[in-house]
């Protein structure tokens, strides 16, 4: 299986989401860059607004993740839920 | 009873897919002439999937806030002499040839994708290319920002749109954008949605970028991410129209691989230029270019492949090419910018002791035993007074119009090159890609402006190459131009800092 990757700039908001990415998807690997963080994870990564939200203590929406994002590799799908990457091999 | 608010994809659908309407009185063909001549076959345009599912009003609004962060750290960078903050003077030679190479080009993909978005039949891709247009609007429009302020300070940056149309360099990002937009519509979102933003512009906006804040460029870092931040759904945008026209039809996977073989190889021969400013340009390093290339080609491309495999699409060919390329590109490129300073709007130098030593534990298997003598050679006459500048005018790729001075991958002390005869006459490449790509083409390449040609048939205002410089290119000679050692950008950088050089000090002494 092939790794997805998403990669976030390095601040303060990001941080809430890369904690949230983390608890989501336990297998997933956070490498610390500079200006920026980038998280792989084999096959599948998800975001979830719910447990985003629950981080950061305010309501967020899952396009939000626009502002903060600078890369990602897999298949997209994006809800009012989560945002996921999928690779099928 | 209270309105509940539509979810995501019912407000895609209704403020996207519902703005279109039937042709009752026009022919659907008059109305998209240019749907159908590449020979790319769409039975249902409503198959066509936006994964992001954004609408024009959830556009504005997180640009917007794009905007005000970005912008905020123009003015922050501004106010604080930023430009004093960079690593060394030396960096923000990268950024020149970022603003005279790479923003212009944001400037052709807006128009190219206002084109195209204008000649889809299916809403879907009208309306995500039409934000894709106005994002790369942007782009140049912040990179242009971000980068005036660096015009006060430092030489090479003021006529950069004048220089792009123009000097040689320069000519191969732009003629790399005009060969994608005289395609047609499909062959454009493949070359530029995909080829290039998916499988290549990681290379150029990640660790770039990340190399910009690792050497205190905060509003470079800056455009960057933020720019990058639309080429996550540009990226998208392209993964999804590969997939929509492998799905349409089966008659459209041959079209689409010539494509992606055309655009990979394209793209790989323009991303030279940023192997060298990975390599060469920064002077904190994050990682080199043979190690972005196997972080966002070898492994994010390998993915992105072997999930495309279903559809019958495979790996680019040269692909292995680009792979051994990896060794020996950046330190080629430097090379041959090495030999035409005189002739570019920005510095070079060789790389001092630590550098080349970084280089050396970065690239085992090449700098060594290849480049180092060279560069080490380079030095010496450098020290002795003969700093090397090559007089005359290279060969260029009738391809991608970078001067002949690729090696072939067996043997990298031969110099590749390739011919084709085409109506009694005959052309050059750097490689087989090169190659290919005109003989299934000819009748557009041999139409290419290749800038030593037109300085040889008179066709740039001098009959010698001081005079092409100064008054076709617009290049304040001695200024913009030459080894960085000895620049006035290095004499201001100095300055700055209370500086002397060695050569200053003796000076004094005696």
């Amino acid at each position: 299986m092939s790794k997805v990757y998403i990669a976030l700039q390095d601040n303060e908001e990001s941080h809430y989401i890369v904690e949230a990415i983390e608890e989501d998807n336990p297998d997933a690997t956070v490498i610390y860059q500079p200006a920026m963080i980038r998280i792989e994870n084999e096959g599948f990564l998800a975001v979830k607004r719910e447990t985003v939200e629950e981080k950061m203590g305010r309501d967020w929406e899952v396009q939000a993740l626009h502002v903060n994002l600078i890369t990602l590799g897999g298949n997209v799908d994006e809800t009012d839920d989560a945002l996921t990457l999928t690779w099928n091999q | 009873m209270t309105a509940t608010k539509l979810n995501l994809k019912d407000r895609y659908r209704l403020l996207t897919r519902d703005l279109d309407w039937e042709y009752s009185y026009q022919n659907r063909k008059d109305v998209f002439p240019m749907e159908e001549f590449e020979g790319i076959k769409i039975t249902d345009w409503s198959k066509w999937e936006d994964p992001f599912r954004l609408t024009m009003d959830a556009y504005w609004k997180y640009q917007a806030e794009k905007e005000k962060k970005l912008y905020a750290i123009f003015d922050a960078f501004a106010q604080n002499n930023g430009q004093q903050n960079v690593k060394d003077a030396r960096y923000v030679n990268a950024i020149k040839l970022f603003l005279t190479g790479v923003s212009p080009l944001e400037y052709q993909a807006y128009n190219g994708f206002a084109h195209v978005g204008r000649q889809f039949g299916g809403v879907g891709a009208r309306v995500a290319c039409q934000m894709q247009s106005l994002d790369e609007l942007r782009h140049v429009q912040t990179q242009i920002h971000a980068m005036s302020h660096y015009n006060k300070h430092f030489d090479g940056f003021q006529d950069f749109a004048h220089m792009h149309d123009r000097v040689w360099y320069l000519s191969v990002p732009k003629s790399f954008f005009d060969d994608a937009r005289s395609a047609g519509p499909f062959e454009f979102m493949v070359a530029i949605g995909f080829s290039f933003e998916y499988v290549l512009t990681n290379l150029l906006f990640v660790p770039f970028m990340s190399g910009a804040a690792y050497n205190g460029d905060m509003a470079t870092v800056t455009f960057g991410f933020s720019a990058q931040s639309d080429e996550a759904r540009h990226m998208t945008l392209g993964l999804e129209i590969i997939k929509f026209l492998l799905e349409q039809h089966p008659d459209n996977v041959p079209i689409v691989q010539r494509w992606i073989n055309k655009w990979f190889w394209r793209g790989t021969r323009m991303l030279a230029l940023v192997s060298m400013m990975m390599d060469y340009m920064l002077p904190n390093r994050v990682m080199s270019w043979k190690e972005a290339w196997e972080v966002y080609f070898e492994e994010a491309g390998g993915a992105l492949f072997k999930d495309l495999a279903r559809y019958g699409i495979e790996m680019p060919a040269y692909a292995g090419t680009a792979i051994a390329e990896k060794e020996h590109l950046s330190h080629q490129t430097w090379s041959i910018f090495y030999n035409y300073t005189h002739a570019a709007a920005f510095h070079t130098w060789m790389p001092d002791e630590r550098e080349m030593d970084w280089l050396s534990e970065k690239y085992p298997n090449t700098f060594d035993k290849y480049y180092r003598p060279r560069f080490e050679h380079w030095r010496e006459m450098e020290r002795a007074g003969e700093r090397f500048y090559n007089p005359t005018l290279p060969m260029l790729c009738q391809t991608c119009q970078i001067p002949m001075g690729f090696t072939e991958m067996n043997d990298p002390t031969l110099v590749s090159y390739r011919q084709s005869v085409y109506k009694g006459e005959r052309f050059n490449f750097c490689s087989d890609g090169c190659k290919d790509i005109f003989d299934h083409e000819p009748e557009k390449y041999v139409q290419s402006w290749l800038p030593v040609h037109q300085i040889y048939q008179g066709n740039c205002g001098g009959a010698d190459v001081e005079t092409v410089l100064k008054d076709y290119y617009k290049m304040n000679l001695g200024v913009d131009n030459m080894d960085y050692r000895g620049s006035p950008d290095e004499q201001r950088w100095k300055q700055w800092h209370n500086l002397q050089s060695a050569e200053d000090k003796l000076k004094k002494a005696s």
